[in-house]
């Protein structure tokens, strides 16, 4: 493939997607600015890697990318960061005290919402992002965390259990 | 289908993602287990509380152009360079390029590429469908109507799929007319927005495409693989309009294979 045609055909597969990989970037990171360096040194690996991408998924493909380099990201950065991540015990809210009607959240506790997900484990976190923000499949998503569909199906079901397990807890602890 | 089953199940459930079967097994069991359904309604208030723009974010404006600009010096600088160190072609080179740009323009020059013109038809037949109640021939959401229906209207025969489930309902299907040809028009609708999805056969069975295009406010993509041309067209935001690309670029590919 010549320097040119790649360039071209690297463009018109990758930059749709630019808000997707961002997206993950961003949940991922917790920054903007981080999310920025992290979506262009992905696309840097991408066109790199880019002859040996035959498939139809772009999306899924780039996704995998930005996640790989996420997390060389996050191992290096680990140390720098706060341990945000909830901690059941502390908090334990017992199962039938929770309301799932208190989940109506009004437009000002968007913050408390984008909060909450944010205090989820980076591999819950991404889960949720990548199916009920991105939309993707089952199916896409092992592809992009390298993992088989029972794990995909098994390990959403307790990120999606935690969050609401946060949220309630934190709508609860509300004046 | 006992509790522990369909908790473990109830994800997949409610995400669509489960075989027919399942999906009656699990039906059923939530009708009688009121605990479970509990469980169930819990998923979807999680999903509801879930789907709001507003937790998705956008890629800032600018990040765009920095990615191009980082991406296209790494090309560059993959190319190889040791063929145009001769000196003699620092001259030769630019002068024939220049040459060559004024010998392509010349039979161009002042009118617009074919390329442009069918641009500029196909937002131009988008905007028609959406101006009249001319938006399709045959309205349905089920592809097995839509498909046939083109039956002895075409000398060909589209490729119909219903997204649904992703979120792009098929609603209908519309004979068109573009680049001096009868073509066939799908509908596709994402909320409140309209997708035209025009198709017709192509005279060479190569994969090729061409940058998303923005005209009036409306995208336009366009490729051509399997033996047909595709070309997009709507006004829903660009990462949208591409995710429903790629869904129909998939469906494409698994019809083929």
């Amino acid at each position: 493939m010549g320097g040119k045609e790649k360039l071209e055909r690297f463009e018109q597969a990758i930059l749709p997607h630019l808000d997707a990989a961002y997206n993950l970037a961003r949940w991922l990171t917790r920054n903007e600015h981080d999310a920025q360096d992290m979506v262009q040194e992905a696309s840097l690996r991408a066109f790199k890697f880019f002859d040996g991408f035959h498939g139809v998924d772009a999306r899924a493909w780039l996704l995998t990318t930005v996640r790989n380099t996420c997390y060389t990201w996050l191992a290096q950065n680990r140390r720098n960061q706060l341990t945000t991540s909830f901690d059941e015990e502390i908090h334990s809210v017992e199962e039938d005290a929770l309301n799932p009607s208190a989940l109506a959240l009004k437009s000002g506790d968007m913050e408390m919402l984008k909060e909450s997900l944010e205090a989820l484990p980076d591999e819950f976190r991404e889960l949720i992002v990548l199916r009920d923000l991105e939309e993707l499949s089952y199916k896409q998503i092992a592809e992009v965390i390298n993992a088989p569909l029972g794990t995909v199906m098994s390990r959403l079901a307790r990120a999606r259990g935690r969050l609401k397990r946060i949220l309630c807890s934190r709508l609860k602890e509300k004046p | 289908m006992d509790c522990s089953n369909t908790e473990t199940l109830l994800d997949a459930y409610v995400d669509g993602e489960l075989d027919p079967l399942r999906n009656l097994d699990i039906e059923e069991h939530l009708h009688g287990c009121a605990r479970c359904a509990q469980s169930y309604s819990d998923r979807q208030a999680i999903r509801g509380v879930l789907k709001t723009e507003s937790l998705y974010f956008q890629a800032p404006a600018g990040l765009q152009k920095r990615i191009q600009r980082s991406v296209r010096q790494a090309a560059k600088a993959e190319a190889p360079a040791g063929w145009f160190s001769g000196s003699w072609l620092k001259i030769a080179v630019p002068l024939a390029t220049a040459a060559l740009v004024v010998l392509m323009l010349v039979p161009y020059f002042g009118a617009p590429s074919s390329d442009q013109i069918l641009t500029q038809e196909v937002v131009a037949s988008h905007i028609r469908s959406l101006m009249v109640s001319h938006l399709a021939d045959v309205p349905s959401t089920d592809t097995h109507t839509v498909k046939p229906w083109f039956n002895g209207k075409l000398d060909f025969s589209p490729p119909v799929s219903d997204f649904a489930k992703q979120g792009f309902p098929l609603v209908g299907g519309r004979l068109d007319y573009l680049n001096n040809r009868p073509v066939a028009a799908l509908v596709y609708q994402r909320d409140k927005h309209v997708i035209n999805v025009f198709v017709w056969p192509s005279g060479n069975s190569a994969q090729t495409g061409g940058p998303i295009k923005t005209q009036q406010g409306y995208h336009v993509i366009r490729w051509t693989g399997s033996g047909m041309n595709f070309w997009v067209v709507s006004d829903l935001q660009q990462s949208q309009l591409a995710k429903f690309t790629d869904l129909l670029k998939s469906s494409l590919a698994a019809m083929a294979s």
